[in-house]
């Protein structure tokens, strides 16, 4: 009995939106850092502030992309070891695109499609053996993809 | 509910090379009606993870940047055909999507 009521207080709750179950992961999901509004604080929330620019770190996307609302972007980090892969787009209103942890045999590389506001530079970040590297790739937006 | 997901995974000179597509409208909270002029509420995906033979591969975190529909594409070495994959997603509003393939 009085697991059902607290089940109904719990279905109610979610009815009228005031739990929302988008708390209940947002420990795992760094929120700090998809918020950030610069550039630097985004780097600083996910711990890579400070990180040595790479060569390594090979950037695949369009030089012009003209619907900023898809635009491919490829990473490959050619120094073996790589923990985690982030994008980020200097100037979106959050810079934060994602941020891959790879393990278990996966490989420093990663293929996704992405939204940019306006011509920006794209920031890469790997970790690899417990340090950031990072490297930069400028793509011009002719439509941006975040408002409309 | 979600739409499923499509994963096409293959060996590719003794790495899988994994292509997964999401149906999903990764809305970024910014966009406004046109008619309305009310703000669409962000609803994207907030993270992909994938499992090879039950051993975590890959565990991606995603902003409302990621577009509309995502793919995302991986690769992992010493993986053989017919070994099991695994990718699931969860979005802000706790939707969630799981689906499975086999290494060819």
């Amino acid at each position: 009995m009085k697991g059902g009521g607290a089940g109904s207080v719990l279905a109610c709750a979610l009815a009228a939106g005031l739990l929302r179950p988008t708390r209940a992961h947002a420990a795992e999901w760094n929120k700090a850092a998809f918020e950030s509004k610069s550039l630097a604080e985004a780097l600083k929330n996910i711990g890579a502030a400070g990180a040595a620019e790479s060569a390594d770190i090979h950037i695949k996307a369009p030089e012009i992309a003209e619907n900023g609302a898809v635009i491919p972007i490829e990473v490959t980090c050619r120094t073996p070891g790589a923990e985690s892969i982030a994008l980020l787009a200097e100037k979106n209103p959050f810079p934060l695109m994602a941020q891959a942890e790879l393990a278990g045999g996966a490989e420093g590389y990663l293929n996704t499609r992405f939204k940019m506001g306006q011509t920006s530079a794209v920031k890469v970040v790997v970790k690899a053996g417990g340090k950031h590297y990072i490297a930069s790739r400028e793509i011009k937006v002719t439509i941006g993809g975040c408002g409309g | 509910m979600a739409e499923p997901m499509k994963i096409r995974a293959k060996m590719v000179d003794g790495s899988a090379h994994v292509f997964v597509l999401m149906m999903h409208p990764m809305e970024t909270g910014q966009r406004k009606d046109p008619r309305s002029g009310q703000v669409f509420p962000a609803h994207f995906i907030q993270s992909v993870t994938a499992t090879l033979n039950d051993k975590p591969v890959l565990n991606m975190q995603c902003g409302p940047a990621i577009s509309k529909n995502p793919v995302v594409g991986f690769r992992v070495k010493d993986a053989k055909p017919g070994d099991r994959l695994v990718v699931a997603w969860e979005d802000n509003k706790g939707d969630k999507a799981r689906a499975e393939a086999t290494i060819a």
